[in-house]
């Protein structure tokens, strides 16, 4: 059966209605991305998910014994707090040294175990989140806006990570990201959210259909796209066009 | 024998509720839950009262209350007034209902001073019995709930993703905190119960790299302030009480030099 199985499902904050009707399934092995524009509830369907909010009506199946990997969308470090980040990849099982040790280093960050979390640098805290969640072999990574607070480097850098580490354990990735165009061609299937799916399907069918483009419009057209791998984009050499930088966000 | 000495008694009922205090102060401090210590407390006074008019035990009145005004407060937040407002109407309301009803508690005599400022060097061996039963229980608790409770303390998104509901955590850290209350009565009053919870934890913070460290730390440090605070208001007779605060609010200060020193390199 599918990993995960959302049928119907509503989610409410007291009276306002965050997702109605939502129908949404996760294979073995692909990518998933759910893009959408503030306030479309695409949080609120990952915490529904993992079970941090109740659905209103419709249900949530999970494939029987499923191992979910978590990453939140930011994690705040009480100063008061003293953990070290290989203290943080042991919560709330244990695990051996070996296996702290690898996903450290599958994640790029090999000698930060010692380190106190909270004098981690925005990427250094977005890698062990990903350790973390990788350090119990899921079989599902969900992700939410992992890259927020990141630049574009260090951020182009985290998306290659994560297709990395799906092609090397061949677990699946839901993940929400609000930088629509640069995450579309690492994804299997893009998911448009607003309140409810308005449209799904692999990135180039979405990133043309008409209900996508009412919500997000088509003017950052290929520049933004710089993970990219695929060049089926008109690159613009002369830099003749004009830049609306907030047209992707309205 | 060793126990007939009220030197001993009192210094064993204090190492008692530090160790108690530590864990839990530890995750008083890590959720900013100090407010929410101050107010359990002061709730406890209301329990005396009712447990002297009712003849019950003054620990199971001071938990009960204890418990009723947690719960109180968990359900209120989030309804309207800020976090810091309510428990500042619902800690010193009451206390104030507390000190009223005792005072409606004819024909029997109280020693008000003994519960606000606890009266450790009273205690009994049955007091004794049930500072380190309470004491034991809290601990226990704490340290089976340990990787739920910090998971939950991080993130709570994140308990939930690991199957770990936050809301029973935060169940578990009020009955903890009702039990601390109600043990540490005799040891500080309710006035520094939370003094006993937050310092020691504050003052374990700089020395510590991990929150098992910091628990113990925090141990170790209720500890020596339990004993040396007794010996001090022994040499200069002082109040018991106090002077165990006193002696924890310097080594709180001590530490805090510690945590100033590396920064400036």
């Amino acid at each position: 059966m599918s990993l995960i199985t959302v049928e119907n499902l509503s989610v409410r904050y007291g009276a306002h209605q965050a997702l109605h009707d939502v129908n949404l399934v996760v294979e073995a092995n692909e990518i998933v991305t759910v893009v959408g524009p503030n306030g479309s509830g695409k949080t609120s369907l990952l915490r529904a998910i993992v079970g941090a909010l109740p659905a209103a009506s419709g249900s949530i199946a999970r494939k029987p014994g499923l191992r979910i990997g978590y990453v939140p969308q930011r994690l705040h470090v009480d100063p008061t707090l003293p953990i070290t980040a290989e203290r943080f990849l042991r919560l709330p099982r244990h695990a051996g040294r070996v296996a702290l040790e690898a996903a450290l280093e599958r994640t790029g960050v090999p000698d930060i175990g010692p380190k106190q979390m909270s004098q981690l640098s925005g990427g250094q805290l977005q890698r062990v989140l990903l350790a973390r969640a990788l350090v119990n072999q899921p079989d599902l990574l969900l992700l939410d806006e992992p890259t927020q607070g990141l630049d574009q480097p260090a951020s182009a850098a985290f998306y290659r990570l994560i297709e990395e580490v799906r092609h090397e354990t061949a677990c699946s990735i839901l993940m929400i990201s609000h930088e629509l165009h640069v995450v579309m061609a690492a994804s299997d299937r893009v998911i448009c959210l607003n309140g409810h799916v308005c449209c799904q399907g692999s990135p180039e069918i979405v990133s043309s259909a008409p209900e996508y483009r009412a919500l997000f419009g088509s003017g950052t057209g290929g520049a933004l796209a710089l993970y990219r791998h695929d060049h089926d984009h008109a690159h613009d050499d002369a830099c003749t066009h004009t830049h609306h930088p907030h047209e992707a966000a309205e | 024998m060793i126990l007939d000495d009220f030197m001993v008694r009192a210094a064993l009922a204090g190492v008692g509720v530090a160790c108690a205090a530590a864990p839990l102060g530890s995750f008083v401090v890590w959720r900013r839950m100090a407010y929410f210590g101050d107010a359990t407390a002061h709730a406890a006074i209301l329990g005396v009262a009712l447990s002297l008019a009712l003849s019950l035990s003054v620990f199971v009145g001071a938990v009960a209350v204890a418990m009723v005004m947690a719960l109180t407060v968990s359900a209120l937040s989030g309804r309207g007034y800020a976090m810091d407002t309510l428990l500042g109407v619902l800690a010193h309301s009451a206390l104030a209902f507390g000190l009223v009803a005792v005072s409606f508690l004819s024909g029997v005599r109280i020693d008000l001073m003994a519960y606000l400022f606890g009266d450790i060097l009273a205690v009994s061996r049955a007091d004794l019995l049930v500072i380190w039963g309470g004491a034991a229980l809290v601990v226990a608790l704490i340290a089976w709930r340990w990787e739920q409770l910090l998971t939950s303390t991080l993130n709570e998104d994140l308990a939930y993703s690991c199957g770990i509901d936050p809301n029973r955590e935060k169940l578990v850290l009020t009955l903890a905190l009702a039990i601390t209350v109600a043990v540490a009565i005799k040891v500080v009053g309710v006035l520094l119960i939370a003094a006993l919870l937050i310092i020691p934890a504050a003052a374990a913070r700089p020395l510590s790299r991990t929150p098992e460290g910091m628990a113990v730390t925090a141990a170790l440090i209720g500890t020596f302030s339990a004993v040396a605070g007794l010996q001090s208001a022994y040499v200069f007779d002082t109040p018991a009480g106090p002077t165990i605060v006193c002696v924890a609010a310097i080594c709180f200060a001590v530490t805090s030099m510690f945590s100033v020193l590396p920064r400036s390199r």
